[in-house]
């Protein structure tokens, strides 16, 4: 007989990794950075009709204290080096959600000559957001998405996260 | 009071430096020195007769085929419920135009704009700085002939389509 049945009910077994992953997945911070109408959005989706508290999820002023950056909007080229600065704040392990096309592509904006057309340009993308903007539900879908791909993250043997621009390079 | 009756006032008070009415679609303007547009400027809002004190709009526009930039000045009055369009020519080569900061302090971020976006250099301003563009861009984009930069700080401002756009120059 295992030690595990002598103390039933007192003791779960897990994986470091896993522990780690469900954890962090379920208190996930996110940094307000709304850049233009994706805002509005993203507001609605931590309002109390699609409620990210349900998954943990509070917004955060700071970069310093975030897990998570959702960048909802047109991304100019003057913000674009103030969102890298901004990433780099972050602690790790941190995750990035482009929200909306603008972000994502550059959207409608971008042949502008101000205008940098994806923010995964600057900073490593985890979940791109379709949609101008995405409805609540979508944003929702692609948080979802994201703690899903937490899940996966492993802690014990690491590998380098990719860098920017390495997709699109 | 219209813009004739306004046009023969300010031609009485400062001579050739005033022109004529110029009609155009949406409203007449006159065009005035773009070195003593300072001095019409105070006259108008100070003449109790015309009491321009509200600066509505103030823009510029380019138009390389003259070798000009047109800088347009939207008056109003509340007293008299009376409108007035001003505008200046300033050589494109070395574009100057006297600020009417000191006249309508709403000029100051308005100025700030053409001056950011056309190089209009307004002589007397307090706080000639671009408004919009970050500090270290090079040119301005409102030119007609503005050649975009490939980048900006690292950032490529190259923009693949998967639509054959043409070729933009």
């Amino acid at each position: 007989m295992s030690l595990l049945n002598t103390v039933p009910e007192m003791v779960l077994t897990t994986k470091v990794d896993q522990l780690l992953n469900w954890t962090r997945k379920s208190s996930l911070w996110y940094m307000l950075f709304g850049l233009a109408c994706c805002a509005i959005e993203m507001m609605q989706t931590g309002g109390p009709r699609a409620d990210l508290d349900r998954f943990g999820m509070a917004p955060r002023a700071t970069p310093r204290v975030s897990d998570l950056m959702i960048v909802a909007g047109t991304l100019t080229l003057k913000m674009a080096l103030r969102t890298k600065v901004l990433y780099e704040q972050m602690p790790d392990p941190k995750y990035v959600l482009s929200m909306g096309s603008c972000s994502n592509c550059g959207g409608l904006f971008q042949l502008a000559y101000s205008v940098c057309d994806g923010v995964d340009k600057v900073i490593p993308v985890d979940v791109y957001v379709p949609g101008c903007p995405p409805r609540p539900e979508a944003l929702t879908e692609g948080l979802m998405l994201l703690q899903k791909k937490m899940m996966q993250e492993r802690w014990l043997v690491r590998e380098p996260r990719p860098r920017a621009g390495a997709a699109r390079a | 009071m219209n813009t004739a009756a306004i046009q023969q006032l300010l031609h009485e008070r400062f001579g050739s430096g005033v022109g004529p009415v110029e009609s155009a679609r949406l409203s007449d303007a006159v065009e005035v020195d773009p070195l003593s547009v300072d001095e019409i400027a105070l006259f108008l809002r100070d003449q109790p007769d015309l009491a321009f004190d509200c600066l509505n709009n103030l823009s510029g526009t380019d138009r390389p085929a003259r070798g000009k930039i047109q800088v347009t000045y939207e008056l109003f009055s509340y007293v008299h419920r009376h409108a007035f369009v001003l505008k200046v020519d300033a050589r494109r080569d070395r574009p100057q135009v006297k600020t009417v900061e000191n006249v309508w302090p709403a000029a100051n971020w308005l100025e700030r704009e053409v001056y950011d976006l056309l190089g209009v250099v307004f002589l007397g301003h307090s706080d000639l700085r671009r408004l919009l563009l970050p500090d270290d861009w090079i040119g301005y984009p409102l030119r007609k002939d503005y050649v975009e930069a490939p980048e900006y700080h690292g950032i490529s401002t190259v923009r693949e389509s998967i639509l054959a756009l043409p070729e933009r120059r």
